[in-house]
């Protein structure tokens, strides 16, 4: 597969969304909670409480949409400065009632717009990235689809970052990359080679610690088996201290 | 698509896309200078002792880094720190060698930001100024690096921050290494500020993408320059996104400062003793006198 297969195949539409992560390994258990507390509920950000394995955990997704009608009120998962700031609060409850928070990252990229930029998307994301490197309890966020730059950055500054096998994860679209540099849109293909913004790249840059392998019938195991193993994981960190698990973050992002 | 790698340039160099820095309206050598804003001519002597800002319209030229330490450090107090540090290919993209090749060339430095100590009115602070002429201030792993040291050092010496900043956003030709560039000042300007010190940022034109959405927005107290463009999206991507022209002054400093995200714009005469005196009425000693009793 090339990279731009990947490209493609991390937008198709009829790929798993962050409600089918949440639905299929926390079902029932899942609350969701709603709003920002300062200007609105943005949908693209789906967020709350659920049980994982008997344990209580936080959940936040960027979500798409699985059909047209979803994805307009979701906005096709592109978070106004109010969805990060949802996200932030969600994060900081979980820092005092100590559960541990996991993010899914399904996003073309934070959304660029009048009200976006009146809202302070830029000073959004900026106070995420600060908090989240110190938020005492684990974060472990996981790419199920397009990871766009800043906007997914925003829920990525965690312990660990997942990424599906045919996630992507890039500081700028192909397209936008292409147009750019070489003024031409129809060098998308090429760019995506040249970004690395494959899950087999960054792993290799040593950005992510694991690859999800896609089964042909994705439904059937991936959710069963990723459950597994964001519990083991869970309760591998439980034990670190806060102290050691900040500092054990720090420096996740300092050797870049 | 929203895309975050922002590419800003004024509206009078928009044909020159795709260039980096060759055609900002930096003061050339003649004697006579037009401001690229009201149009006249303006005496270059006039502009200099200005503070090179344009005395008829108060624009504010776009300056290169060494000359706004120069106009901010006093006389002889700044010591640069890792000066010789400097970008390399490391995912192997196109032409970057090439382009960081004339990058140096244009703007006699190694990378997009000088970071260093220095004392303003006799008040030791650790500096960081960005540098447009550079790759359009896009922030690399370099960039980073030098911004993160230098909150590491302000941190370990107790020290404030004072970060003058200007880019185009991440450099998209060092990819995901750019974009972690953003998590890792973040989490710099984090550790000092849990250490009680004082981080002032000021944001100068243009400063957007992956450096608003970062150390840019992270400061105590948020200052800019006049009429400087400030936003996460460039206005061409908005307005690509949304299918309609801006509101005239959108994402100016004043268009910020009226929606509560900047303290001041600040006149750029001014900028020194503004952060001289902000400095001083975070200084510690008393709290420590206090601590020691
Ligand atoms: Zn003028």
């Amino acid at each position: 597969m090339s990279a731009y297969d990947h490209v493609i195949a991390a937008r198709a539409n009829d790929r798993p969304t962050s409600v089918d992560y949440i639905t299929r390994i926390f079902g029932d258990s899942f609350f969701e909670l709603h709003g920002d507390r300062r200007f609105a509920d943005d949908k693209a950000v789906i967020g709350g409480i659920a049980e994982l394995k008997g344990k209580p955990v936080t959940v936040i997704g960027l979500e798409k949409g699985r059909n047209l009608k979803e994805r307009m009120s979701r906005n096709f998962g592109s978070a106004h400065p109010e969805g990060y700031r949802k996200a932030l609060r969600l994060m900081k409850q979980a820092e005092k009632f100590r559960r541990p928070v996991i993010c899914f990252v399904d996003t073309s990229g934070a959304y660029c717009g009048i009200g976006a930029e009146e809202r302070g998307q830029g000073q959004a994301i900026a106070e995420n990235l600060m908090e989240m490197m110190t938020l005492k309890t684990p974060v472990l966020s996981i790419f199920i689809g397009e990871g766009g730059s800043g906007g997914a950055l925003a829920l990525a500054v965690a312990d660990e970052v997942w990424m599906l096998e045919n996630a992507i994860y890039s500081v700028i679209s192909p397209e936008g990359c292409a147009s750019i540099l070489w003024k031409d849109p129809g060098k998308t293909a090429e760019a995506s080679e040249c970004l690395k913004l494959t899950a087999q790249d960054l792993f290799k840059l040593g950005v992510i610690e694991r690859i999800i392998r896609e089964p042909k019938d994705i439904e059937s195991r991936l959710f069963d088996s990723l459950k597994n193993l964001i519990a083991e994981t869970f309760e591998r960190k439980s034990s670190i201290s806060p102290e050691k698990l900040i500092e054990m973050r720090y420096n996740r992002f300092r050797k870049f | 698509m929203p895309d975050f790698f922002n590419f800003l340039k004024p509206k009078n160099e928009l044909e020159n896309q795709g260039g980096f820095a060759e055609n900002h309206p930096y003061i050339p050598e003649e004697l006579w200078i037009k401001c690229p804003v009201c149009k006249n001519a303006v005496l270059s002597s006039d502009l200099m002792d200005n503070h090179k800002v344009c005395p008829k319209c108060n624009y504010h030229f776009r300056i290169a880094a060494r000359q706004r330490i120069e106009m901010t450090a006093d006389e002889g107090s700044f010591e640069e720190m890792d000066a010789d540090m400097s970008s390399t290919n490391k995912i192997g993209f196109p032409d970057y060698e090439k382009k960081l090749r004339s990058a140096k060339i244009s703007s006699g430095e190694n990378e997009s930001v000088i970071t260093g100590t220095a004392e303003i009115c006799g008040e030791k602070t650790v500096i960081a100024v960005m540098n447009s002429q550079f790759m359009m201030g896009s922030m690399g792993t370099v960039t980073g690096e030098k911004i993160t040291k230098a909150f590491e050092y302000a941190t370990a010496n107790s020290l404030p921050v004072i970060i003058f900043t200007v880019s185009g956003g991440a450099r998209m030709q060092e990819g995901i290494l750019s974009l972690m560039q953003m998590a890792k000042t973040s989490g710099a300007a984090k550790l000092h500020s849990d250490a009680g010190l004082l981080y002032i940022t000021v944001l100068t034109d243009p400063t957007t993408g992956g450096v608003t959405a970062s150390f840019a927005m992270e400061g105590d107290i948020i200052l800019s320059e006049p009429r400087a463009l400030i936003g996460f999206a460039g206005p061409r991507v908005i307005e690509q996104t949304i299918r309609q022209k801006l509101p005239k002054d959108f994402q100016s400093a004043e268009f910020l400062l009226e929606k509560g995200f900047i303290d001041a714009v600040v006149q750029r005469k001014d900028m020194k003793k503004t952060l001289a005196k902000l400095i001083r009425l975070h200084k510690t000693e008393t709290k420590e006198e206090v601590r020691s009793e």
